[in-house]
């Protein structure tokens, strides 16, 4: 498959499973609001992930469209971060998810807001501003968390653990990225890392939580080698597809 | 030519204010500043849309709305297209769309989305005017909209952010 398609694959992925993810907190919010901002989020990330599957959808020669994109690959042929595809468990660990995620994606879609490729470059920025707004979300919850009760502290600390072996993979180029390093077309990922990790830790530090700082770190998301629990979501997010093809409404 | 050009953009306009947003009926797309361009292109006219949010529910319902008013007005060839660039602000709000949802309850946007980091907060409460609110939620019923509550008449109330 073409590296670019491949990319953008990678892009959009990442925001449609987050997207799913935080969509299973329908109905079941710790209270109203946070079901509701939760849900808003979901919405804007597969708002983004569809414009960018329509878009690949509409390059020459693709025989696709938007919903078979998202509704009918096989599970090796998704290339998000395993740090999206992780579950929910409890609102610290979705907490802590968004965080790592949303810091992230917010310095990676600046980066594309001087894309060369000028429908992209149209997608950062658009989605750069809802971005922006699940960024200040979750830090606003990881602080109130981890500067909360005893309770809320532990529970935030032990997601902040549980989760950090998905950071290593936000860093790592995956074989699409390093092929279209020289024309531009892909961030060099690594190089983000130092923004994050600054991001992250002064937020983390005013919340009390301690970063790990040795870990083994997991990957294989990019390049479509995921963890269990994907299986679970395709299996979830495609069902109506595979049962009843081509069903509309 | 263009004289007839002008006149049926000019109607064409027309019409599209009797589009109501499906999730708050109470503003037109016109008002809400999603109408990009209007123009003859080929044998048919094109209108450019500006979604609001990614994920908006309403993206596909308006273009649906929109052509069925035209249609209906006796405008067979249109052609929509919903672009992505330039993005959608709220800086895009008509004065006139801010007064209407203020009448409907729903605080305007106050102030310009391209001068400040985030939403900004609501001038006054949309019932009661009082300028003593306080924040519940920055996330409301739609990805537009935070939740607000009034300190003075106490009534929950929703603040359209600036975006």
């Amino acid at each position: 498959m073409d590296p670019k398609i491949k990319y953008l694959l990678h892009l959009a992925d990442n925001s449609l499973i987050l997207g799913q993810r935080l969509g299973e907190w329908c109905g079941h919010g710790p209270v109203l609001e946070q079901d509701i901002a939760l849900t808003n989020i979901s919405l804007d990330l597969i708002g983004q992930a569809r414009m960018i599957y329509q878009y690949i959808a509409s390059m020459p020669g693709q025989k696709t469209n938007e919903d078979t994109l998202a509704m009918l690959r096989y599970e090796n042929e998704y290339l998000n971060l395993l740090l999206v595809e992780h579950p929910n468990k409890n609102f610290g660990l979705t907490i802590a998810r968004q965080f790592f995620f949303d810091a992230f994606h917010l310095i990676q879609t600046e980066g594309l807001t001087h894309h060369p490729d000028a429908q992209l470059n149209a997608i950062a920025v658009k989605s750069l501003k809802e971005i922006k707004y699940h960024y200040r979300y979750s830090s606003e919850w990881l602080l109130r968390l981890g500067d909360g009760t005893e309770e809320s502290h532990r529970i935030m600390q032990e997601s902040v653990d549980a989760l950090w072996r998905f950071t290593g993979e936000l860093f790592k180029m995956a074989s699409y990225e390093t092929a279209l390093l020289n024309e531009s077309y892909t961030l060099d990922v690594t190089t983000l890392e130092a923004e994050w990790m600054q991001r992250v830790s002064s937020i983390a530090t005013e919340a009390g939580l301690k970063l790990p700082e040795k870990e083994v770190m997991l990957y294989g998301g990019k390049e479509g080698k995921h963890t269990e629990h994907m299986g679970y979501i395709l299996t979830e997010l495609q069902y109506m597809q595979r049962t009843f093809p081509q069903m509309n409404w | 030519m263009q004289i007839k050009d002008h006149i049926t953009r000019r109607q064409i306009a027309d019409c599209l204010h009797d589009v109501a947003d499906p999730e708050i009926p109470i503003v037109s797309i016109v008002d809400l500043g999603m109408v990009l361009d209007i123009r003859p292109e080929n044998s048919h006219w094109r209108v450019d849309l500006a979604p609001t949010y990614s994920g908006c529910p309403a993206i596909d319902v308006i273009p649906f709305l929109v052509k069925a008013k035209l249609e209906d007005s006796g405008y067979q060839n249109i052609h929509i297209e919903m672009e992505v660039s330039p993005p959608w602000s709220t800086d895009w709000i008509s004065e006139e769309g801010k007064e209407k949802l203020n009448a409907y309850g729903i605080a305007p946007p106050n102030g310009k989305a391209s001068e400040q980091q985030y939403e900004g907060k609501p001038r006054n409460c949309p019932q009661c005017g009082s300028i003593e609110t306080e924040l519940i939620s920055r996330f409301g019923a739609t990805p537009c909209k935070a939740s607000y509550k009034c300190l003075t008449c106490l009534e929950p109330f929703e603040y359209f952010k600036c975006f």
